[in-house]
């Protein structure tokens, strides 16, 4: 707070606001990530933090410095461009992990890999189109 | 006046990521799998992250940048690491 008494007035509100989105989003992404039930509906909710709580912050923090030291400084907006590109990465990463886990246990609430293969309708369709031919052949015979 | 505004805006802001990081915290020790243990990790990197620019502005410093820029890098990679592990059961193959 050393240089807080220099901010004119739209700044500081500017940095208020972008403070209070960031920060505000965040906690609601790590409490969706608290609460809700399942795996696959937890991984959804960090990424409001990852995405407009990391960019509400950086913005924040770029402005309050290009205003403190007159020129504009640009660096925080790294933060916000790397944590973008790297958390899909590592959700999918991590997810695909999760689905990989729960389908060697046989976990009946992931989809199965091959789901038409487990429908006896489906194989006894194709087992009947099969035989149809087969006879209509043989009459052809 | 402005000083009283970004003063309570910063306090707020320490306060909400200081209760997600505790939420974070929470999942990573109660997560009933491995995998919700390693997701509450990376958002408690995250959450850090962030904390450690609300400071940069509470002090003017811009030696907090890089304290936050280099816990995003090690967050991405750890969180790679145990996403591999946890697919694979080894990490470098």
């Amino acid at each position: 707070m050393n240089h807080a008494a220099d901010l004119p007035i739209w700044a500081t509100l500017l940095i208020a606001l972008f403070l209070l989105i960031g920060a505000g989003l965040t906690l609601v992404g790590s409490f969706g990530l608290y609460h809700l039930r399942s795996f696959y509906d937890r991984i959804h909710a960090p990424t409001l933090g990852t995405s407009w709580g990391t960019a509400g912050i950086a913005i924040a923090s770029v402005i309050y410095f290009s205003v403190v030291e007159s020129q504009l400084v640009l660096h925080q907006l790294l933060i916000g461009v790397f944590v973008m590109a790297t958390t899909p990465v590592t959700l999918i990463l991590l997810s695909r992990a999760a689905l990989y886990r729960d389908r060697t246990e046989n976990n009946r609430d992931v989809p199965p890999l091959h789901p038409l293969r487990n429908l006896p309708q489906a194989s006894e369709l194709e087992q009947d189109s099969m035989a149809t031919h087969k006879n209509a052949g043989e009459e052809q015979k | 006046m402005s000083a009283t505004i970004l003063f309570w805006a910063v306090t707020t802001a320490q306060i909400a990521l200081g209760i997600a990081m505790v939420l974070a915290l929470a999942r990573m020790i109660s997560g009933p799998r491995a995998q919700d243990r390693v997701l509450g990790l990376d958002t408690l990197y995250n959450n850090s992250m962030l904390l450690m620019l609300v400071f940069g502005i509470r002090t003017g410093n811009s030696l907090y940048f890089e304290i936050s820029l280099i816990i995003g890098a090690l967050g991405f990679v750890a969180t790679v690491a145990l996403a591999k592990f946890l697919m694979r059961g080894e990490v470098i193959e």
